[in-house]
């Protein structure tokens, strides 16, 4: 077993014994049910509607009703709820005095930041993997394109990423949880407002560029079942960029 | 084994520790005493290769602290001032964390995680969450992690601190054992300990290094006077003066005592006859008398407090040399 893997794994035991996985997971989980049946209940009362004015069967696309929808809202939720689980990936170690025994130990700290981020990846695609129930179930009962559900997922996923990424940036850079998950909250809003600034900005060279730095755009792109290598090369360079900066601080607080 | 040739680290302005130099031969224990905020931890974080020196260099094993760090951190076992444990793992589980993460795997694992539960006596606590231990045996825990890999090299900062009597007895059977085939350093502010255990002390305050001997010669070099403390039922106000006109008599102290005095002569003789048909002549009610040796916890406040000033300078010149 590398460095690597026994971090990993005691990362992800850390998260199993204690509640934050099963609160925050609860929640994430329980939103992502409330509201697809909220877009589902929406969407059939609106199917019953068409049919009363049009007479016989609609046609509706459950993709544009449901899954967009649902995929977009997810993205604020995952911004108030990723945070949660990144914020003591770091901060706690500081807190509780382990961070010198980490510093010490031989192990890179790029081993220790993979390491970390990997565990809360995982956690958080096995909560990713547990809402796919909400899809396989419409399936039963109803036609739709399962391609845009696929690149949402994708989206979601890689969204996910850089959202934990900057978490566990957030975590690097103090000792107390609250501000990291605070740090993290106020780096992704600003991020998301970007996108408010690019279309105030306009069809000019400085709003494109704002515009592409949101996380807002890529991920519509997904969602619509577009897969472009731009949006991925931003959520991976993205994810990176701030994975580089936590190794930059945990590597200079050495200094200080 | 470990060779630090005048480290000096800086935090802005404020000088942690200041040309530190110092040896530990192979197999040797020794002993950094000094009070707290002397620079005790930031030396010992140089050496584990927690941080860098400002200046000097440090090696371990022949590997430089800065450069090589990867092989120092591989020959180093360090139990920092608070153990690093994780509370939420139980002790068998942190052990194999620690063990893996210090390269260790399969039967070799195995046995160095039963070789320091049995020798910290944690089989009894092995499937507990260390949340809910003691302190002292967090503190055994702590030091299991640093023996794991049986390094060469044992860097323990403040290993008694937080146990129980019986317990400190058993761990400095421990680091004594550990003589001869590791090479240790441990940091303390309690005196019988550094004593106890260490073939040599350094002693360090403010950052430098006021004296390094082996314990026992350190208190012969400073034993310059002969000491001998006095209990009377009547002293006058005026005792410690009255004293001084006693023959020999070099430097006569009070204590938080009022009925008792030191007195000091020069080393080798006795005055303490003297001293007494003194006392009855004067029919101070002398009630007890005896010689007072200089204990190391004398030399550690002498050296430190000569450091603030507080002490006359001609007792240390000597020891300043080094």
């Amino acid at each position: 077993m590398t460095p690597v893997q026994a971090i990993i794994a005691k990362e992800l035991r850390s998260y199993f014994v204690s509640p934050i996985v099963y609160v925050v997971g609860g929640v994430f989980l329980l939103t992502f049910g409330f509201l697809a049946y909220l877009y589902i209940v929406f969407t059939g009362a609106q199917a019953i509607q068409l049919m009363q004015m049009q007479g016989g069967t609609a046609q509706i696309n459950l993709n544009d009703l449901v899954f967009r929808n649902l995929f977009a809202s997810m993205r604020f939720v995952l911004l108030l709820i990723l945070p949660i689980l990144t914020m003591r990936l770091l901060a706690e170690e500081r807190k509780l005095r382990t961070f010198e025994f980490l510093m010490t130990a031989p192990v890179r700290i790029g081993d220790i930041i993979v390491g970390k981020f990997v565990s809360v990846y995982l956690v958080f695609i096995g909560m990713l993997l547990m809402t796919t129930l909400v899809p396989l179930t419409l399936a039963l009962f109803s036609d739709f394109d399962w391609y845009p559900v696929l690149t949402g997922y994708l989206g979601l996923t890689l969204l996910g990423g850089f959202f934990l990424a900057v978490g566990l940036f957030a975590s690097s850079i103090t000792e107390n949880q609250i501000v990291a998950a605070f740090t993290s909250f106020g780096l992704l809003l600003m991020c998301w407002l970007l996108a408010g600034l690019g279309s105030l900005l306009g069809d000019t060279s400085a709003g494109q560029v704002v515009s592409y730095l949101s996380f807002m755009e890529h991920f519509d792109h997904l969602v619509r079942g577009l897969i472009d290598t731009k949006d991925l090369v931003y959520y991976v360079s993205g994810t990176v960029l701030m994975l580089f900066l936590a190794h930059r601080i945990v590597d200079s607080s050495r200094w200080k | 084994m470990i060779e630090v040739r005048n480290i000096t680290k800086r935090y802005g302005n404020l000088t942690a520790i200041d040309r530190v130099t110092f040896r530990v031969e192979k197999g040797e224990v020794l002993a950094f005493l000094g009070p707290n905020g002397a620079g005790k931890t930031t030396t010992m974080r140089i050496l584990t290769c927690f941080m860098p020196a400002t200046e000097g260099s440090a090696h371990v094993a022949g590997f430089d602290c800065a450069d090589q760090s990867e092989e120092v951190k591989k020959r180093i076992g360090y139990l920092p001032e608070t153990p690093p444990v994780y509370q939420e793992l139980t002790v068998f589980e942190y052990l194999s964390f620690v063990g893996k993460l210090r390269g260790l795997s399969g039967a070799d694992l195995t046995t160095g995680m039963d070789r320091v539960m049995e020798r910290l006596s944690l089989g009894s606590v092995r499937q507990r969450l260390i949340a809910n231990l003691s302190r002292g045996y967090r503190q055994r825990v702590g030091l299991a992690q640093a023996l794991i890999h049986d390094p060469p090299v044992l860097i323990l900062d403040e290993p008694t601190v937080g146990l129980d009597p019986k317990q400190i007895i058993e761990i400095r059977e421990l680091i004594k054992s550990l003589a001869g085939s590791h090479s240790v350093i441990l940091s303390t502010h309690i005196l019988p300990e550094a004593t106890a255990v260490c073939q040599r002390v350094v002693i360090i305050n403010g950052g430098r290094i006021v004296a390094e001997d082996t314990p026992d010669q350190l208190s012969a070099r400073l034993r310059r006077s002969e000491k001998i403390s006095v209990t009377l039922k009547a002293p006058p106000a005026d005792v410690l003066d009255r004293f001084r006109e006693v023959a020999g008599v070099e430097h006569v102290l009070a204590t938080p005592d009022p009925h008792k005095v030191l007195i000091e002569c020069a080393l080798g003789k006795d005055i303490r006859e003297e001293v007494a048909r003194f006392a009855v002549r004067n029919d101070w009610g002398l009630l007890e008398m005896k010689p007072v040796s200089m204990t190391l916890e004398d030399v550690f406040l002498r050296l430190t407090q000569h450091e603030d000033g507080l002490s006359k300078p001609d007792t240390t010149t000597e020891i300043n040399q080094h």
